[in-house]
């Protein structure tokens, strides 16, 4: 049953198609990959899909539901969650607090409640509060609890995006390129989290270049170049697709 | 076309002459270095008001005139040594925040240095109006319009031909690659901060035969330069003039066929049209916000 | 963390208590009071002002538009058609909030530079526009407004003034102080850290920007209402692009996102011009020279720089490894 559909997908920017008729889906409770050489589109692919771009073409379905040209917000309140691969991180609070910001969807609180700070209001901070605080061990900053994001180092900042857009409570997860500037060892953490998030039956895309952690992960593998699919099967097939081999892995396989 | 059409069109050219020289100045500054600078205005008036003290104390008109710039320049260069540079990489809001309490540290300088007073300049070719099309062209405005060309050609030449003209402009459109490539970035911007109040000195002299000049004619000026350079749109050379132009004529052509009270509005309503519908501005400013 | 931040927050709030009960043993006279009553008043729009430019992280250099707006509406409803003054204040409010909701909405699609001309342009039409339409607002020289008057009683007289600007000034920070803590507020700060970021965990950008420009706006309007029936009197200047960056400059200077470093902001920047007349001809140099320098040696603000330093002190002694 695919969770994520996309048809005929195409973004142009003045002459440069970014991504072009692409159409592929995701079936619920996978983790589904996304590789190709740089420039293949894929960064532009995540921001079609969290509605920070708006398609020139083609359509965007979640389940029943379209979500072609729908802002962002719309995304997540579907159920749409992402990481971004330049941090977005809120460099202006604390990690815990970058954490409470992604209940955001959750907690809506009425002006009159916040202007006046209505007593359920502290019950639900306070509530808010121990859920970002479990997500942050779940991802494994435990140690960060006290600490502010500006403080943090990068490879924790990764996982700090991760624990937010787990806090939305998504039921798609898509990560751009979360092993980007991480050492073995913390790739290899990566993928554990990677596991643990699926365990709990999110649905994971993963955009990424490094390959070990791509084969490691993923149930199925659509390989992009150019901005249009090159082939897709699951991580074994793309390894042996001549196509793919050329246009990507190189010498590159491990 | 009526005598008082041709009127306004030739007002409200050589206005808008004087709004394109300060919104040149303002776009040189804001290409360099992203900033705002606020202060402009002041620059027109010290061009004027330095022009009338030196011509009080003997010296010929033409002396005074260089004279006047030289030193409106040289207030320049130190505004961007001591008030900007220090503060580079500041957020936005700070260095607003500077550069508007050096327009207001320059004003309290002019009412010290001069007065409250009106002053002005003796034409610099006689009172005689030219009658062009049933309308009376003041002799000053033909220096207006002269003088703001011949700098246009000027800047166009500077700009486009000359390595330090090259220099600025590869530091607008991009600075890390400017600086990779040798060209020193910082003195790019104390250099437009210089040149930028030149001009705005230029254009605050031209203009004091016909408006006066006083401690306080900055303000306007400025915040209709700045209107102007934004119609046109920040940081384009071309912008700032066509700005200059359109905002003038608007202007004079407003206040002789809708209202006269409302003249000095017109020029921010088209600010504010131009940002809501067309940000980039008539010719399309730089970007300086990346998606 | 959190414990400390309980802390400040009431902590804060005490000593605005603390200095607003105390303050009148150090004021000797009516002059004294009446730049205080001003540094309330001006404290109150900084509040507001500080929510849109320190927390969410946008700008205004129109906000005397609003101020003005306020004076005047209320001014003109009371002083030219017999309105209530109290009725007149509310509804002026209420007008310029409506405004600030309808042009917020082109307004804060723009960012950064642009959002600071549109705002600027915004302010510098108010301020021509009363300064023109003499009819109403009694042109550049300016109108008188009738006193305040509270259940039959008219509000006048410094002491009595103090009293209640202080007790709104209490009201004011500690419903800001509400927003800001609630998920609403983080919500805003979140904007200001990364919008990207933010909308892609479900804030609607948009809405909020407009919703903070709006309650900055109604802040504003309230300060200039009140201003204007304490002074008696109002002009074009209370709306001019000076009195705008006059406001920025106190919030900026406080210290952005911060709601107290926004109330010790104009409380220095109004009192600042008062202590510079002692200058005489000097004065506009000075007032000038300060601003330059404030930004340029302090640019965080005061109150986070003196937080920073605050912060550091601890760890320098112990001789640690950082």
């Amino acid at each position: 049953m695919s969770l994520l559909r996309v048809q005929g997908l195409g973004k142009e920017f003045g002459g440069v198609r970014a991504v072009e008729n692409l159409s592929f889906s995701v079936a619920q409770g996978i983790v589904h990959s996304i590789i190709g050489p740089n420039g293949a589109g894929k960064t532009t692919l995540l921001n079609l899909l969290t509605g920070i771009y708006v398609p020139t073409a083609g359509g965007i379905y979640l389940g029943e539901r379209e979500l072609t040209g729908r802002p962002p917000y719309e995304y997540a309140a579907a159920g749409v969650a992402r990481t971004f691969q330049n941090l977005q991180v809120f460099f202006n609070m604390s990690a815990l607090e970058n954490v409470m910001v992604g209940r955001y969807r959750h907690e809506r609180c009425g002006l009159a409640a916040a202007l006046l700070r209505f007593p359920a209001q502290a019950r639900a901070e306070s509530a808010c509060r121990d859920a970002a605080a479990e997500l942050l061990e779940f991802v494994g900053l435990g140690g960060y609890l006290g600490a502010h994001a500006d403080a943090m180092p990068y490879g924790a900042l990764k996982r700090l995006e991760v624990a937010r857009a787990l806090a939305t409570e998504p039921q798609l997860l898509l990560l751009d390129e979360p092993a980007a500037g991480l050492n073995p060892t913390e790739t290899r953490e990566f993928e554990t989290l990677i596991g643990r998030i699926a365990a709990r039956g999110i649905t994971v895309v993963l955009v990424e270049h490094n390959m070990r952690l791509v084969m490691g992960v993923s149930d199925h593998v659509l390989v992009l170049d150019y901005g249009c699919k090159l082939a897709e099967g699951t991580a074994g097939e793309m390894r042996a697709d001549p196509r793919v081999v050329e246009a990507y892995l190189g010498a590159a396989v491990h | 076309m009526s005598a008082q059409l041709a009127q306004y069109l030739l007002s409200g050219v050589t206005i808008g002459a004087i709004y394109a020289l300060v919104a040149l100045g303002f776009s040189i500054i804001f290409n360099a270095s992203h900033v705002i600078n606020f202060a402009q205005g002041e620059f027109v008036m010290i061009g004027g008001m330095t022009t009338v003290s030196l011509i009080g104390t003997g010296l010929p008109l033409p002396l005074a005139i260089v004279a006047a710039v030289a030193v409106a320049g040289a207030m320049g260069l130190a505004l961007e040594k001591f008030a900007v540079e220090p503060a580079r990489g500041a957020p936005v809001v700070t260095l607003i925040i500077i550069t508007i309490g050096a327009s207001i540290f320059l004003r309290g300088l002019a009412i010290l240095v001069w007065d409250k007073k009106l002053h002005t300049l003796p034409p610099f070719s006689g009172h005689r109006p030219i009658e062009i099309a049933g309308a009376a062209l003041l002799p000053q405005s033909l220096w207006v319009l002269g003088v703001t060309l011949a700098i246009v050609l000027l800047l166009w030449w500077f700009f486009g031909r000359t390595l330090l003209g090259k220099a600025i402009l590869a530091t607008s459109h991009q600075r890390l690659a400017a600086q990779l490539v040798g060209i020193n970035v910082r003195q790019v911007v104390f250099i437009s901060f210089g040149l930028s109040a030149a001009l705005g000195a230029v254009a605050g002299i031209l203009i004091t035969p016909i408006t006066l000049t006083s401690w306080d004619v900055g303000i306007m000026l400025g915040l209709k330069g700045f209107a102007a350079a934004v119609l046109g749109g920040l940081g384009s050379g071309p912008g700032a003039v066509v700005g200059g132009l359109v905002l003038g004529i608007a202007e004079t052509l407003s206040a002789g066929y809708l209202s006269s009270a409302y003249k000095d509005v017109i020029a921010f309503v088209l600010m504010l049209a131009v940002l809501f519908f067309r940000p980039r501005g008539l010719l399309g400013g730089r970007v300086t916000e990346r998606v | 963390m959190i414990s400390w931040l309980a802390q400040a927050r009431t902590g804060g709030m005490l000593a605005l208590i603390a200095a607003i009960a105390l303050l009148p043993l150090a004021l000797s006279n009516n002059y004294f009071y009446e730049v205080a009553i001003l540094v309330g008043l001006n404290a109150i729009l900084c509040v507001g002002l500080n929510l849109l430019i320190g927390y969410a992280g946008q700008i205004s250099l129109g906000h005397a538009g609003f101020f003005g707006l306020g004076g005047y509406g209320s001014a003109i409803l009371s002083a030219r058609y017999g309105w209530p003054p109290l009725a007149a204040l509310a509804a002026a409010t209420a007008a310029v909030g409506l405004i600030a909701f309808v042009i917020g909405r082109p307004i804060l699609r723009l960012r950064g530079h642009y959002l600071a001309m549109a705002t600027l342009g915004m302010g510098v039409i108010v301020s021509i526009v009363v300064s023109t339409e003499d009819g109403f607002t009694g042109g550049p020289d300016g109108m008188s407004v009738p006193p305040l008057t509270l259940a039959g009683m008219v509000l006048q007289g410094e002491r009595v003034w103090y009293w209640v600007v202080g007790a709104l000034l209490i009201a004011a920070v500690w419903l800001a102080q509400n927003l800001i803590e609630s998920p609403t507020g983080r919500a805003l700060r979140a904007l200001s850290g990364s919008e990207v970021g933010a909308e892609v965990v479900g804030i609607d950008s948009s809405r909020h920007k407009l919703l903070v420009f709006v309650i900055s706006a109604v802040y504003a309007a309230i300060a200039g209402g009140l201003t204007a029936h304490y002074s008696g009197f109002i002009t074009p200047g209370k709306a001019s692009f000076f009195h705008s960056i006059e406001l920025v400059t106190m919030v900026v200077f406080g210290g952005m996102a911060s709601t107290f470093g926004a109330v010790i902001g104009a409380a220095i920047l109004t009192t600042l011009p008062q202590v510079l007349t002692v200058f005489k001809e000097y004065e506009m140099v000075a007032f000038g020279a300060v601003m330059m320098g404030t930004m340029i040696f302090v640019p965080k603000g005061l109150v986070p720089s003196l937080a920073m330093m605050a912060r550091r002190r601890p760890v320098r002694p112990r001789g640690s490894n950082r």
